[in-house]
């Protein structure tokens, strides 16, 4: 044989021993070239004894168990419990609500009500072990809720801490430059504006940024409540106030919800149910900012409910059970609990449910 | 004369490290003074899973995952069919570069309806796996084990000798009918070639990235042309052949190159039963039946002009049908209870490789030196009646 060959052999046949070796001993090669038996077969849930048959209905009743999601989510930063009782920061110590909440007269006797609002990115947690990249107002998503009586002056002073153009666009009567809306209205990264204007109409409102493009401002987590209670209320006295944002977050930007909930975190209320008592009356301030799907809903077993569509109005426009909302529509609902125990509510879109937006009642006597 | 050769020597060897050299030292300099930082983002790390294969027991569903990405990856949550359910996952819920994990579910699936998995990263990235129908997964036990030896049988042996029996028949057929046969054979090869082929670029797609499915196609492919062309250029020089024994070295390398086609075939069926994607009909089997009898057909072409007596080739026939179907049995198994997809894209790569280069092997030989020669009528026509009962008999395997 020519030397040349030769050479060219033992070099080709080092190199093919190598890739040998480096196949048989090497964690890639034996990951690629090895089959994929696993353990699988090592722990099954039940295993069939020598003389006895795989229990169908014990297999059954462990995977009944199993809807849902596994971990927790830490509630230091945001707690959704305590977002349903939360408005004008009330949550905060004195010292600490006054930097972002104030109250005085104004000349004319009418009550001025000021708020501090950031826009800020933030990593937040909405489901166990899920990390969203969101746009929030005041590091939380929904935003702090703003309550005011119907008459009263609102002043908000916003800073926009974030990195894209953001405003803060309010669902009721206000003049142009305060609609927050359109290009001149953006307030741009490390600006500022304060938007001014009459607590007007009572009712369950809402406000969100209304930047371009806005389904990416709203999916982001831009938006929160906006109550305007009426001066001259004749409905029943609540014994109970509860605040509910149903929003829903996109978590691999393919313009479809990955997550649904209340108030942001999936499933939330069903590990952490909302205690109320039996007979006493419950107003929830409903709001539904979905983005991506064309319906939300609400649904409670067991009990029905006065509906006052968008609260504008005293006298509640049905009695049901449902609650079919599309995106900004929004609504009270005056519940009283008939029998105590735990009840569950949820979308009755069934995959909304089952995606997080779910949760129970716990009455108790 | 030795100062001066051993001088050359260091310099030789020297010239062929220096690159090497920089190389390394480029690396230490890259890593610790480079403008790494222009590479980093402030965005959260991409992170990349891959389900390999999903399982399916009574009321439990596990699922295999590999990391084929360069960072961590940690999975938060799963769904299943859109639905939040709760998993237990071996050895942790993070996974480092290339590792393997094991998602269990206990759920209630419903046999015949497709499953959907998704897995949710911590960044909110979502992987998805699917099951097109659910049926429990087989296991290693006698019954199943029976049934693939079985189905390897029934698709690949029995058919492949079946086409061998036509030998005695073409033997009887006038000379003028050789070279009919020959490239009848031929697009017969051709056709399974590129069927071949495909099936392994098909399947490079359900192979992780990181695995680069690809270079194992493109070296299996030229690493069997090359090497059976090295070794038939060798033999044809070392001594000249008789046309019998050319014929029976065709034989061998068809049996071959359909047994390798066979093997990947098998590995198909194999695991595409245990995933719950064909149910083997009866209809689907006859068609395999059909479509593989062709098979032998093509490999006893070579041997029908020939003056020696069939008894002698009794042996030589069984042995190339044993190559030829044996390896079906072999990828079922394989494909049934352990089924890597790398492998799969191997052997077929091979395979093809092996069948290509035979058809190329005859065709030369077809052309003795003058390639136009090749192309009478009937050659022409034998090649296109190779194709067209490959394409007819491959109706019936409707998978």
């Amino acid at each position: 044989m020519k030397s040349r060959t030769k050479l060219s052999l033992i070099f080709t046949l080092f190199l093919l021993l190598f890739s040998m070796v480096l196949i048989v001993f090497t964690p890639l090669g034996r990951l690629v070239f090895r089959g994929d038996d696993s353990e699988y077969n090592s722990d099954k849930v039940l295993q069939a004894s020598e003389d006895k048959a795989i229990d169908y209905k014990k297999l059954q009743q462990i995977s009944q168990e199993k809807m849902g999601m596994i971990g927790e989510v830490a509630t230091d930063d945001f707690d959704p419990t305590e977002f349903l009782t939360t408005w004008n920061f009330n949550n905060l110590p004195p010292e600490e609500r006054e930097k972002f909440y104030k109250e005085s007269r104004l000349p004319d006797g009418r009550l001025l009500r000021e708020y501090w609002f950031i826009a800020e990115d933030k990593e937040i947690e909405i489901a166990p072990g899920i990390f969203f990249p969101a746009w929030t107002y005041n590091g939380q998503v929904p935003a702090p809720t703003i309550r005011a009586t119907e008459g009263d002056r609102i002043r908000i002073h916003f800073v926009n801490s974030g990195t894209k153009p953001h405003t803060m666009h309010f669902h009721g009567f206000h003049t142009e430059e305060m609609d927050g809306a359109v290009q001149d209205q953006f307030v741009y990264p490390g600006e500022t504006f304060t938007y001014e204007f009459d607590a007007d109409p009572f009712g369950v409102h809402l406000f969100h940024c209304h930047s371009v493009p806005v389904s990416q401002h709203i999916s982001k987590g831009l938006y929160g409540a906006y109550i305007v209670d009426p001066k001259e209320d004749t409905r029943p006295q609540a014994d109970q106030e509860l605040i509910m944002v149903m929003n829903g977050f996109d978590t691999n930007f393919d313009e479809e919800n990955e997550i649904y909930a209340v108030n942001t975190v999936a499933f939330h209320y069903a590990k952490h149910p909302i205690q109320v008592k039996a007979g006493e009356l419950v107003r929830i301030y409903l709001i539904n900012i979905l983005e991506f799907d064309q319906i939300n809903s609400f649904h409670v077993h067991a009990n029905f409910f006065d509906e006052y569509r968008t609260g504008t109005s005293l006298e509640p426009d049905t009695f049901t059970d449902t609650v079919i909302m599309g995106q900004g529509e929004r609504s009270i609902i005056d519940i009283r609990f008939k029998f105590p125990g735990k009840y569950m509510f949820h979308a009755h879109k069934t995959e909304f449910a089952e995606k997080g937006w779910m949760g129970f009642f716990e009455v108790i006597e | 004369m030795p100062e001066q050769t051993k001088y050359h020597k260091i310099r030789f060897w020297i010239s062929a490290l220096l690159p090497l050299v920089f190389l390394a030292a480029l690396f230490y300099i890259f890593l610790n003074f480079g403008p790494l930082g222009v590479f980093k983002t402030a965005l959260p790390p991409i992170e990349e899973a891959f389900i390999q294969r999903i399982i399916l027991e009574p009321e439990q569903i596990s699922v295999n995952i590999i990391n084929d990405g360069p960072e961590p990856v940690t999975i938060a949550q799963v769904l299943i069919n859109d639905i939040y359910w709760q998993f237990s996952m071996t050895p942790s819920q993070t996974l480092a570069p290339l590792k393997r994990g094991v998602i269990k579910l206990q759920y209630p699936w419903l046999e015949g309806d497709p499953i959907r998995i998704t897995l949710i990263s911590r960044n909110g990235v979502t992987f998805e796996g699917e099951v097109g129908v659910a049926v429990e997964t087989p296991q290693f036990n006698i019954l199943y084990s029976r049934t693939f030896v079985l189905l390897g049988i029934y698709v690949g042996v029995i058919p492949v000798l079946l086409g061998l029996l036509w030998l005695p028949f073409l033997r009887k057929l006038r000379a003028e009918w050789y070279s009919f046969l020959l490239s009848f054979t031929i697009g017969i090869l051709v056709f399974l070639g590129i069927d071949t082929l495909a099936e392994s670029f098909e399947l490079v797609k359900n192979l992780p990235q990181a695995f680069n499915g690809i270079g194992i196609l493109v070296i299996g492919f030229l690493f069997s042309v090359l090497t059976l062309s090295a070794i038939s250029y060798k033999t044809e020089h070392h001594r000249a052949r008789s046309d019998h024994h050319q014929a029976l070295a065709w034989g061998y390398l068809i049996a071959l190159g359909i047994g390798l086609h066979n093997l990947g075939e098998g590995l198909a069926i194999g695991s595409a039963y245990a995933i719950g994607e064909i149910a083997l009909g009866g209809s689907l089997v006859i068609g395999f039946m059909l479509h593989n009898t062709t098979e032998g057909v093509a490999i006893i072409a070579p041997l029908t002009k020939t003056f020696k007596q069939f008894k002698t080739y009794l042996l030589h026939l069984i042995l190339m049908g044993l190559i030829a179907g044996v390896p079906t049995i072999i990828g079922t198994l394989i494909g049934g209870f352990a089924f890597s997809f790398a492998l799969a894209v191997l052997f077929l790569a091979i395979g093809a490789g092996a069948i290509f280069n035979v058809a190329f092997d005859i065709t030369k030989s077809m052309a003795k030196g003058s390639w136009l020669s090749i192309f009478t009528v009937t050659n022409v026509l034998g090649f296109f009646a190779g194709l067209l009962i490959m394409y007819v008999t491959g109706f019936l395997v409707l998978g």
